[in-house]
């Protein structure tokens, strides 16, 4: 129904608009407030990093706390990021497909992560998941620590990414086409085998999507975990926090390397999901 | 297909061939996966929330105002005003300039910004505090320079600007992006035949169209930029009175010990979240594509890639 411009217009009719003005001033500016806010800072790191010299720089990166760090940034987020497509698959299939009292108010209730700062989200984890909080006293006869240990870090980055997932997954629900399911119903299979074999391959690429955004999101994050990690070098000290550490010692260049091999993992997999989602694209033959 | 006969057929299957059981069995299926949802939902969203208020009133409401009222608080209060009242026009601007530029005209390399402009996203706020700490520190680029003439960026209030600036960057412009792409430009080439200068078409004709999406992102980009913890953290210097927005000194008092006064300044950000989940569900009500506009811009994007 839209008509989409860059694919609408030939291929050669390349440049401005006949009638419309402001070509030059608005991608000009966006190119210089582009450059000043966000590329010529990142690159800066980037430079930076090369006044270590490559012996030193792997010497920083690879110096055990780093790496623990580092392992359980991606770690935790990996599996935060997995329990996130479990439950976000459940969330978004029940707000979709079913219907129950206060529905509209718990689908706006979703972004409260996406709305609610991350120090006060860290705040309030910790409150609730410490020994004699309102979760964590409950866990404790169990056996089951979650303040001030690694599975705080992963509950928190649970809470961040959780959005990430739910509104990725929901408009992909919503254009199902249910007739199919119903065919496949009338055809004998089970419901069970409904889901498995029409309904989720329909849903892997967002799936996939949402995964990894809540992924991406979850590796740099800090305001929200800081509290309820008890940040304990080797054990449940995150990367970003190990960055500020160093810079509050004046470790510029240890900070810059851990940086720099954050930001190329990261941007490794924001071309990742550029790659899936145009896969995801071509597979469902522009639908 | 014949829809409605189909759902008949369904349901005579379920009827008559495969009889109560599995009907009552689909019933406790979808029972569990509500509770499963409302649970994890509970736990994960809901109990915090609660938790920050039930904290902040926990010392009784005569602690909970002294915290609120403190001049320090004020302090804090007034200087994440003053951030986002800075920080979000200049993404304001931006916004509507990159999606001007991206929606009325065709360029090379169109997809590279559009990537380029969403890449704040994927940058940990830590380390967008960092980038500006090794250009304007005393050990940064510029740091000798802004010694030299005593200008302060980093560890002053130039720095928290910039540091909020970097991480609310792409709001504006992505959900701008879609909804503009939605409304095409007939209307300003219309209004421009008609003999209407370029401000005035935009000012008349592109503004009120793209009204609510301009205001859902401004919401986005002001809930993040009055939260926003990681990277000014990095810039701050945590300077009391002087360079703490609310979420650091939240951490400063919880820090300290002073848990309610600490949940009583983060019930005034926790009362800014439902606020503005408030407003972006009345915006959605009235405009439902613009939930899904960051989406499909993703897709085409994607798809106008040759």
């Amino acid at each position: 129904m839209v008509s989409d411009a860059a694919t609408a217009t030939p291929a050669g009719r390349r440049g401005r608009s006949p009638l419309i003005p402001g070509f030059g001033l608005t991608l000009g500016y966006t190119m210089v407030y582009l450059s000043l806010v966000v590329l010529i800072p990142l690159s800066a790191t980037f430079i930076r990093s090369l006044d270590l010299g490559w012996g030193h720089f792997w010497a920083v990166v690879t110096a055990p706390r780093v790496l623990a760090s580092l392992r359980l940034s991606f770690g935790a987020a990996l599996l935060a990021a997995a329990v996130n497509a479990l439950f976000g698959l459940i969330i978004s299939w029940v707000l979709v497909r079913y219907t129950f009292p206060f529905k509209r108010l718990i689908d706006a209730m979703v972004d409260l992560p996406f709305a609610l700062p991350t120090a006060v989200a860290g705040i309030a984890l910790t409150a609730l998941y410490a020994p004699n909080g309102w979760l964590g006293s409950l866990l404790q006869p169990l056996g089951i620590q979650v303040a001030f240990t690694p599975l705080g870090v992963v509950i928190a980055l649970i809470f961040i990414g959780l959005p990430f997932v739910v509104r990725t997954l929901q408009p992909v629900l919503e254009e199902l086409d249910k007739d199919v399911e119903q065919v496949a119903a009338t055809l004998g299979a089970s419901e069970w085998q409904t889901f498995a074999r029409v309904i989720l391959p329909a849903l892997w690429p967002a799936l996939l999507t949402g995964f990894a955004l809540a992924f991406a999101r979850a590796v740099g994050e800090y305001g929200s975990v800081i509290f309820i990690a008890g940040n304990m070098p080797m054990r449940s000290e995150i990367a970003p926090l190990l960055i500020i550490t160093k810079l509050e010692q004046y470790d510029y260049a240890g900070a810059t390397a851990i940086a720099v091999v954050m930001l190329i993992l990261s941007f490794a997999l924001m071309l990742g999901i550029n790659a899936l989602q145009s896969w995801a694209l071509t597979r469902n033959g522009g639908r | 297909m014949d829809a409605p006969a189909l759902a008949v057929n369904t349901e005579l299957a379920a009827a008559l061939s495969l009889g109560g059981g599995r009907r009552r069995g689909f019933r406790w299926g979808r029972l569990l996966l509500i509770v499963a949802a409302l649970a994890f939902l509970a736990a994960f969203l809901l109990l915090p929330l609660l938790v920050v208020f039930a904290q902040a009133l926990s010392k009784g409401v005569s602690v909970y105002l002294a915290a609120v009222s403190d001049p320090v608080a004020w302090a804090a209060i007034k200087l994440t005003l003053l951030v986002a009242a800075i920080a979000v026009p200049m993404n304001l601007v931006f916004g509507v300039a990159a999606a001007w530029a991206i929606t009325k005209f065709e360029f090379r390399g169109k997809s590279t910004l559009i990537t380029l402009i969403d890449l704040p996203f994927a940058v940990s706020p830590v380390i967008a505090g960092l980038t500006y700490v090794l250009i304007f520190g005393a050990r940064g680029w510029f740091g000798p320079y802004l010694q030299e003439h005593d200008i302060h960026v980093v560890f002053a209030v130039p720095g928290i600007v910039l540091a909020t600036v970097f991480v609310t960057f792409p709001f504006v412009a992505r959900e701008l992006i879609p909804v503009m792409q939605a409304l095409g430009k007939d209307d300003e080439e219309t209004a421009l035949s008609l003999g209407a200068s370029g401000w005035q078409t935009f000012w008349q004709v592109t503004l009120p169209n793209i009204r609510w999406g301009l205001l859902y992102g401004v919401l986005l980009c002001n809930a993040r930029a009055m939260g926003e913890f990681g990277a000014v953290s990095v810039v701050s210097g945590h300077i009391r009175g002087l360079t703490n927005t609310m979420p650091l000194h939240v951490e400063i008092l919880y820090n300290e010990y002073n848990y309610a006064a600490a949940f009583a300044v983060a019930s005034l950000l926790a009362l800014l979240a439902l606020l503005t989940l408030a407003a972006k569900s009345i915006l959605e009500w009235r405009q439902p594509e613009l939930r899904n506009g960051a989406r499909l811009l993703r897709e085409k994007t994607l798809r106008g890639k040759p």
